[in-house]
């Protein structure tokens, strides 16, 4: 299956729990083949955001169209084109790493053959060929997160969802990550990923949007905010619009 | 439904079972251990070793006209080589041996017994005619064994003395309980156990499963699989198959261990087939409740707890724990689907009833329903309540 038109199109989106606005009148497009980054500190709606993109949440209001298909009406066309890496590492313990992966891929009905193929190329990639016949419950917290994202991945979506692919890893699996979403980016992926690391951003994505109290405050290049705000860095122009710096676990 | 995601979940939720030691033991080896302990506690081993019970017989009807009804069922339960019977002229005697524990029990068979028999001989198909009456018996509720393992073993001969070995109909003039087909002979104390044991292991499943939802949940993994294009239906389809492989796999073992420690059971091929049907379908019933306990669970911990409000009323009132039950909590055996798995493996293995029978028939159409119904209640309130 391929690409209709834009990739994702948000409009006007509102999603509230209860007496709380999560995401509040966002509205984004984003362009098939590009690494969109959703910036902003916890609590500010990216999760919330990205379920909602999925299908995970059902919106308050507003329309979301992910490859031209309606999320609420045609959720089965989008999770057909879409792979999400969750922000928490949801692995089977029990499973090696390789059945981990292929138990995903036989989700997205892959051929056998392909899905081997796929599976051997990712693992490869992220380093993991030596460890994959063992279960993942052994493995270190940077090769649980890396097999997350393989998982999210082997069935080669159209459209990545990466939320903080890369928390808590360290440097060299960063690295590693960064180098494979690089890939899916020369392949002609759509990624939106959403990162507390304002570097990643700065390296990886094409355009950018920050988020806060759910409300979209900022979007444009990397290099077009920091030109806009007169700032060094990405940090710089968030601390400029919020008042605060983007922490972890805040 | 697409079978490549419904198989692969499956063999995921398998794999889960054995490589998870917890799993492992709750499901597989603890049951076959249980077997292993009754088996050998309870004179399975060698078969025909048997123990015996010390039984007072007070015969009300020695002296009427139809008198030869209850000598001849008096020979019977002599002829089982288990009960060693003691003749008592009147019940208050008896109950004095029995609270001093001379005795196990106490039978008193109603002055009306043979005419009650003959009666139901006289006009085996319309109950109009009959005239009705009761046994009654009293245990030594000190003896565990004696209350677990009497009152069946009086109803099986009971049944085969008085009404034929081929008895078709449910109703009966003499209750006591349900229809037992067998010779009680060379009956061993594990041979009554053994059917209940099959339901007591299954009903673990709700633990089992209720554990699996909560943790799978916790961690986000059906978030996960609910991005994914799978269905709800081939998501709980798989994990029908999966636990229904899980119980063949357990009735397997616990059979083979019982076989193996002594115990040989009446029936031919199709009992067995039955018998591994019913235990699959059971499966589906404590799915179900496993289903709503996570609903109800907020964390896998609780759902362990939770699990005991449906584990608890299955093992007192409807496994071989329920043989020593009294006659009020029996009736309400009667509200369990595990009551009708252990009546539909004991009248298959323990009477040789045939697959055909009433009782079985009846006992398969009401844990079908059972389990049915457990099944897709517990998916309706895991969709809606759940908070995947």
């Amino acid at each position: 299956m391929t690409l209709k038109e834009s990739a994702i199109v948000i409009d006007n989106l509102i999603k509230k729990f209860e007496d709380v606005t999560a995401v509040d009148g966002l509205s984004l497009k984003v362009e098939k083949g590009e690494l969109f980054g959703l910036l902003g500190p916890n609590g500010a709606g990216k999760t919330t955001t990205i379920n909602v993109l999925c299908g995970l949440l059902e919106p308050t209001s507003g329309s979301i169209s992910v490859a031209s298909y309606d999320v609420r009406k045609e959720l089965e066309k989008v999770k057909e084109l879409i792979g999400v890496c969750p922000q928490e590492t949801a692995v089977f313990p029990y499973l090696t790493g390789r059945e981990n992966v292929e138990l995903f891929g036989n989700l997205h009905t892959m051929p056998k053959e392909k899905l081997r193929k796929n599976t051997d190329e990712l693992l490869e990639k992220m380093s993991l060929m030596e460890d994959a016949k063992r279960r993942v419950g052994k493995y270190s917290g940077g090769m649980k997160r890396r097999i997350n994202l393989i998982m999210a991945l082997v069935h080669n979506p159209e459209i990545a969802f990466l939320d903080e692919p890369t928390v808590a890893m360290d440097p060299q699996s960063r690295h590693t990550v960064w180098d494979f979403i690089r890939d899916l980016k020369k392949q002609g992926k759509t990624v939106i990923l959403t990162t507390h690391y304002m570097e990643e951003a700065e390296e990886l994505c094409d355009r950018v949007g920050i988020i806060d109290h759910g409300k979209l405050i900022a979007l444009g290049s990397p290099e077009q905010l920091k030109k806009k705000f007169g700032a060094k860095n990405l940090e710089e122009v968030f601390i400029q619009l919020t008042g605060r710096r983007i922490r972890e676990g805040s | 439904m697409n079978f490549q995601r419904v198989f692969s979940l499956a063999k995921k939720d398998l794999k889960k079972m054995i490589r998870e030691p917890a799993i492992l033991f709750l499901i597989l080896l603890f049951p076959v251990i249980l077997t292993l302990a009754f088996g050998t506690s309870f004179g399975a081993i060698g078969g025909s070793q048997s123990t015996t019970y010390q039984i007072g017989v007070v015969n009300m009807d020695s002296a009427g006209p139809y008198q030869q009804w209850s000598q001849h069922f008096i020979e019977s339960l002599t002829k089982t080589e288990i009960l060693k019977i003691q003749d008592y002229s009147n019940n208050e005697t008896a109950q004095t041996d029995l609270i001093q524990r001379n005795i196990q029990a106490v039978l008193v068979i109603p002055e009306n017994f043979g005419q009650s028999c003959n009666s139901f001989w006289n006009a085996p198909t319309d109950p109009s005619l009959w005239i009705n009456t009761t046994v009654q018996l009293y245990l030594d509720s000190g003896s565990m064994f004696a209350t677990q393992a009497i009152p069946p073993i009086i109803q099986q001969v009971l049944t085969t003395t008085v009404y034929g070995e081929q008895l078709t109909t449910v109703a009966r003039p003499i209750q006591i309980g349900s229809p037992s087909l067998v010779q009680a002979s060379k009956l061993s104390v594990f041979d009554y156990f053994a059917p209940g044991i099959f339901a007591y292991a299954a009903i673990f499943f709700t633990m089992i499963v209720a554990q699996s939802f909560a943790t799978d949940r916790e961690n986000g993994l059906l978030r996960r699989i609910n991005i994914t294009p799978t269905t709800p239906t081939e998501f709980m389809t798989s994990q029908a198959l999966s636990n229904m492989v899980a119980a063949l796999i357990q009735v397997a073992l616990v059979f083979a261990m019982a076989y193996l420690v002594g115990y040989h059971p009446k029936g031919d091929a199709t009992s067995f087939a039955t018998a591994f049907l019913i235990v699959s379908i059971f499966s589906l019933c404590n799915v179900g409740f496993g289903l709503i306990t996570a609903t109800l669970a907020k964390s896998p911990g609780a759902a362990t707890g939770i699990s005991f409000l449906f584990i608890m009323p299955q093992m007192f009132l409807g496994t071989f724990v329920g043989l020593a039950l009294s006659p009020t909590a029996q009736v309400a055996g009667k509200f369990v689907p595990s009551y009708y798995v252990t009546d539909a493996l004991t009248s298959l293995f323990l009477r040789g009833a045939p697959i055909t029978s009433p009782t079985i028939l009846l006992d398969l159409t009401v844990v079908s329903v059972f389990s049915i119904a457990a099944f897709l209640i517990g998916i309706v309130l895991f969709r809606k309540y759940g908070k995947i």
